[in-house]
């Protein structure tokens, strides 16, 4: 093995840039680790933790770019070392062509944009909450893309925010809708009568992709944040977003997503929709709430299918499969083989992959979460920070899946799997192919005799969508693969695989 | 609160601050956006950062 380093000085590069032309060029066989970072402190922990650092390296001041290339010869390592140098400055030179202004201060942003009202932020989580406390100074609403930002910084953020009347969309929010617009990893949809509150990014998409297939559209979607509803930050945003939606003559309709929140929050917020005209339909993940001031919905599914029959004066019957025949049909096909066999779910999805964990925990018992539980079944979030260091967030680079299936398959953790659950999140952000991306794996897994369980995939996304969904799902029927939409469906029909007992009871509820 | 200044009832005007990326989706949708060539401050070093926020303040 053979390893370069390149220290490229003065030269800032945004993480999600590098992570992309890292991934890219480590996909070649001959190259085993493409390492891209600035020269920043936390960046030199982090590469001396994956056993990277080199002597040159430790040069790197934070405005300095890190190369670091592990190839199978020098030649190999220095070559696309260059290669990864040119992908940088073609990318720049592009920028520099379309001779746009490019202010370094927020002031003269604002020159440039006098009535500017929202600003977008996705830079280091450790820079994020100066910056966009900067931002609320200058009265503009903060759709903060950036993770990593301290809770004592949010609360105080959010604080500010209310106090200007301001929007504070965050940390870590990734989807947002304002006007029909969408920010950050947003799905094409519809513009429409519903307005949504999340905790939760995938969540949101998953939620409004649902309102588009049932012909129904969006309002405003405000991003507000994973931590909003705890405790501590108090539903300071949810309750300020509410009272905005309530307000808001384009909504008929609210929905509100978010992990269980706190019961000092609930209480807060039943007191303030009891009052409202606009009825609230919540969706809080394995969360039954004793009131009745929130129209309660177990999955994503459903909360969709609620707003959009409350928005046509209809009540919603939830059922557990929408195609009951279809459900029969594979059922028959596909038999016992998986009975009593693990379940193996690798999600990229959060909100997914916890959704899930709900559903099949019901029919299957323990599922564990992480690799490291060794329960027998095990969902697991790919996007969570302790996979995604020093790497692009599992939407945009799906790669890392692929990775950890064929880890599993090569421990032997695949003999004894039933079925593989999986989920597809499509939408301007993510990766423009990830159907493509997961059947070379699976079929690489299966021409090595590795891996023989049913493969199940839900596609989040819409026909406008860059990905093209139908292609994507044409692509993973080709492989085998059975494709839902819908998150809860997908679960129910891996439950019923696993554990054929919960089949007569769900096909009861679905007929 | 005074809903009809709120973001919700305006066209949206953005000022991008970080993901290139997010500046041309929103330019393809015809939003007026504004992409900033953000750096690091102080060239990264967060206590430089720190103390200089603090003489800002004082000041």
């Amino acid at each position: 093995m053979a390893r370069s380093t390149h220290i490229l000085k003065s030269s800032y590069f945004d993480s999600v840039v590098l992570m992309r032309v890292a991934s890219q060029l480590k996909k070649q066989d001959d190259i085993s680790e493409v390492a891209m970072f600035m020269g920043t402190e936390g960046n030199h922990d982090l590469l001396a933790q994956v056993g990277l650092t080199t002597v040159k390296s430790r040069e790197a001041g934070p405005q300095d770019l890190i190369v670091i290339v592990v190839a199978d010869s020098e030649e190999r390592a220095e070559s696309t070392t260059q290669d990864a140098l040119s992908m940088l400055t073609d990318r720049n030179a592009g920028q520099d062509n379309e001779l746009d202004y490019r202010p370094r201060t927020l002031d003269a942003a604002l020159g440039f944009l006098p009535d500017a009202n929202l600003a977008a932020l996705s830079i280091p989580g450790e820079f994020a909450a100066r910056e966009a406390s900067k931002c609320i100074d200058k009265g503009l609403n903060v759709f903060l893309f950036s993770d990593n930002v301290a809770l004592a910084d949010e609360i105080s953020l959010k604080n500010k925010a209310r106090r200007k009347n301001l929007l504070f969309m965050g940390p870590d929010c990734g989807t947002a809708y304002i006007n029909g617009v969408g920010l950050g990893f947003a799905n094409i949809i519809k513009s429409g009568r519903i307005g949504c509150i999340a905790a939760s990014g995938t969540g949101l998409q998953a939620v409004v992709c649902e309102l588009d297939r049932l012909g129904e559209g969006v309002s405003h979607a405000i991003g507000v944040g994973g931590r909003d509803l705890s405790s501590e930050v108090g539903g300071l945003m949810t309750t300020y977003s509410l009272e905005l939606l309530e307000q808001d003559p384009a909504t008929e309709v609210i929905i509100l997503l978010s992990k269980p929140p706190s019961a000092d929050v609930v209480e807060a917020l039943e007191a303030l929709c009891s009052e409202f005209s606009t009825p609230v339909v919540s969706c809080f993940q394995g969360a039954e709430l004793p009131g009745n001031t929130f129209i309660q919905t177990a999955t994503l599914d459903e909360a969709a299918a609620t707003a959009v029959c409350r928005v046509n004066g209809r009540e919603h019957v939830p059922v557990p499969f929408n195609l009951p025949d279809r459900i029969s049909d594979l059922l028959e096909e596909r038999g016992n083989k998986a009975a009593g066999k693990r379940v193996v779910g690798l999600f990229t999805g959060g909100t997914l992959a916890k959704e899930a964990q709900l559903l099949l925990s019901k029919e299957l018992g323990p599922v564990a979460k992480s690799f490291e539980e060794h329960a027998g079944h095990i969902v697991v979030d790919l996007g969570d920070d302790q996979y995604t260091i020093g790497r692009p967030h599992p939407m945009i680079s799906p790669e890392i899946r692929t990775e950890k299936l064929i880890e599993l398959a090569e421990t032997g953790d695949l003999a004894d799997c039933g079925v593989v659950l999986v989920d597809l999140v499509l939408g301007k952000g993510s990766h423009l192919d990830p159907a493509q991306e997961l059947v070379e794996s699976i079929e690489t897994l299966r021409k090595r005799r590795e891996l023989s369980a049913e493969i199940v995939a839900v596609v989040i996304g819409t026909p406008e969508d860059p990905q093209d969904i139908a292609a994507q799902i044409s692509v993973l029927d080709a492989a085998g693969i059975t494709v839902f939409r819908s998150n809860s469906e997908a679960a129910r029909y891996v439950a019923m695989l696993a554990a054929p007992a919960c089949r007569e009871n769900y096909m009861k509820e679905a007929s | 609160m005074k809903p009809d200044q709120s973001l919700l009832q305006q066209p949206i005007r953005v000022i991008n601050i970080g993901l290139e990326s997010f500046s041309e989706d929103l330019r393809k949708a015809e939003i007026p956006v504004i992409q900033m060539d953000w750096r690091p401050p102080a060239g990264g070093d967060l206590r430089l950062v720190a103390l200089l926020d603090s003489l800002a303040e004082e000041a």
